[in-house]
């Protein structure tokens, strides 16, 4: 059943989106939504990992020897992650300092291995370009509005980018007087939006 | 399966050392404007001057050193040091203010750290622990209590502490050793 081009593409964005549809990939989803800026950042450094592990898989995945084949996804991977590390804090160092920990995390996330494995390692370059592509927005998106969602209500804020002398975006959305619930922002909030949101997408799948 | 191996390690290898350089200049002038600038203006509080235009480098031995240079009352007394210390989750970076008159510590600001986040991590925040370093002279081994020394540590971080203390020391060695040279660069500020 040969796919086409969209279609790899597309299913990361609605039908397979990682955090959402297979709740897979949970830690900077927890971790960095605190802001919708951070969970841009963050889903923008995971789809380059992300499409750049895909494209060298699929081309080398005639020479990598099934054995090893874990081992070499890592290297791999890992390369590609210190790559980004070191070019956000070249260009974009305020986001690198946010985001902290959770860069060289990308390492060990499971949509990225899980990618390499299941889709890079047996399907030429376009697609994987493609799976890669769509499955980092997908992550990107699920981010921003998990993000978007817990900064709305935490902080009355919606900030999608910061540069050192302004901001994007909109200050005290719900007007001065609004409480923030300063509960959304911390750890458990993060695990009441995110249940909430695959309520939604489960519903909304649900017919 | 060795080859691959061995080949894909050394390629990763050869392109991140080669970014690492390439990206090096960059990276510092940032720090330089986000993580350092602010510190040491915050413990150069009150300087005349602005301490960040006003660096040179030194070489002490094969390594090259950065000094940032205070002015007070009208007088160029006051060198900034860098110095790390090993803490929980990597190095933790010290800037350190030294009087050169009566070789006093100023005042101490962290910098860059991998500490975790709400334990270590707020030795950068934390007025109360930092500013235990003032006043006292430079030229002494610092410890935290629970090692014999004079420094209190913070509560759920006395390996950060501790690395806090050791950088404070290595700066007084770097001092001690590099201080005839830093009298002589001083005098091109005045």
């Amino acid at each position: 059943m040969a796919k086409t081009l969209t279609q790899e593409f597309t299913k990361g964005l609605w039908e397979e989106i990682a955090p959402f549809r297979l709740v897979l990939g949970l830690c900077p989803v927890l971790g960095v939504t605190t802001t919708v800026e951070n969970g841009i950042g963050m889903g923008l450094a995971t789809t380059f990992v992300l499409v750049f592990s895909n494209i060298l898989v699929a081309s080398l995945r005639n020479i990598i020897p099934a054995k090893v084949r874990i081992a070499c996804f890592i290297i791999i991977i890992a390369t590609f992650v210190v790559v980004t590390e070191l070019l956000m804090q070249a260009f974009t160092y305020p986001l690198f300092l946010k985001l902290g920990v959770f860069i060289p995390l990308i390492v060990v996330n499971c949509i990225v291995l899980g990618r390499a494995e299941a889709f890079a390692y047996k399907n030429n370059i376009t697609l994987s370009i493609a799976d890669g592509l769509g499955i980092g927005i997908g992550f990107t998106l699920s981010l921003a509005a998990l993000g978007a969602l817990r900064e709305l209500f935490g902080a009355n804020n919606l900030t999608i980018w910061t540069t050192p002398t302004s901001v994007f975006g909109v200050q005290q959305v719900f007007g001065a007087n609004f409480e923030p619930f300063t509960f959304m922002v911390q750890a458990p909030g993060a695990f009441v939006c995110l249940g909430l949101m695959l309520c939604v997408m489960n519903l909304m799948g649900s017919k | 399966m060795v080859v691959v191996l061995t080949v894909l390690s050394a390629l990763s290898g050869g392109l991140l050392s080669g970014l690492r350089n390439a990206t090096a200049s960059k990276i510092e002038v940032q720090q330089l404007k986000f993580v350092k600038g602010p510190a040491i203006k915050e413990i150069l509080k009150g300087a005349s001057n602005d301490p960040i235009a006003d660096r040179f480098a030194l070489k002490d031995g094969e390594m090259e050193r950065k000094f940032f240079v205070g002015k007070f009352d009208g007088k160029v007394n006051t060198v900034v040091l860098e110095s790390s210390g090993k803490g929980y989750g990597g190095d933790v970076g010290l800037m350190v203010a030294v009087n050169m008159e009566n070789d006093q510590i100023v005042g101490v600001g962290v910098t860059t750290h991998s500490e975790t986040p709400g334990l270590g991590a707020t030795a950068k925040d934390d007025p109360g622990f930092v500013s235990q370093f003032k006043g006292k002279p430079i030229n002494e081994t610092y410890k935290v209590t629970n090692d014999g020394g004079k420094i209190n540590a913070m509560s759920g971080a006395t390996i950060t502490s501790r690395a806090v203390c050791s950088a404070a020391s290595n700066a007084g060695m770097i001092y001690k050793k590099l201080k005839p040279q830093l009298e002589e660069k001083l005098k091109e500020f005045k």
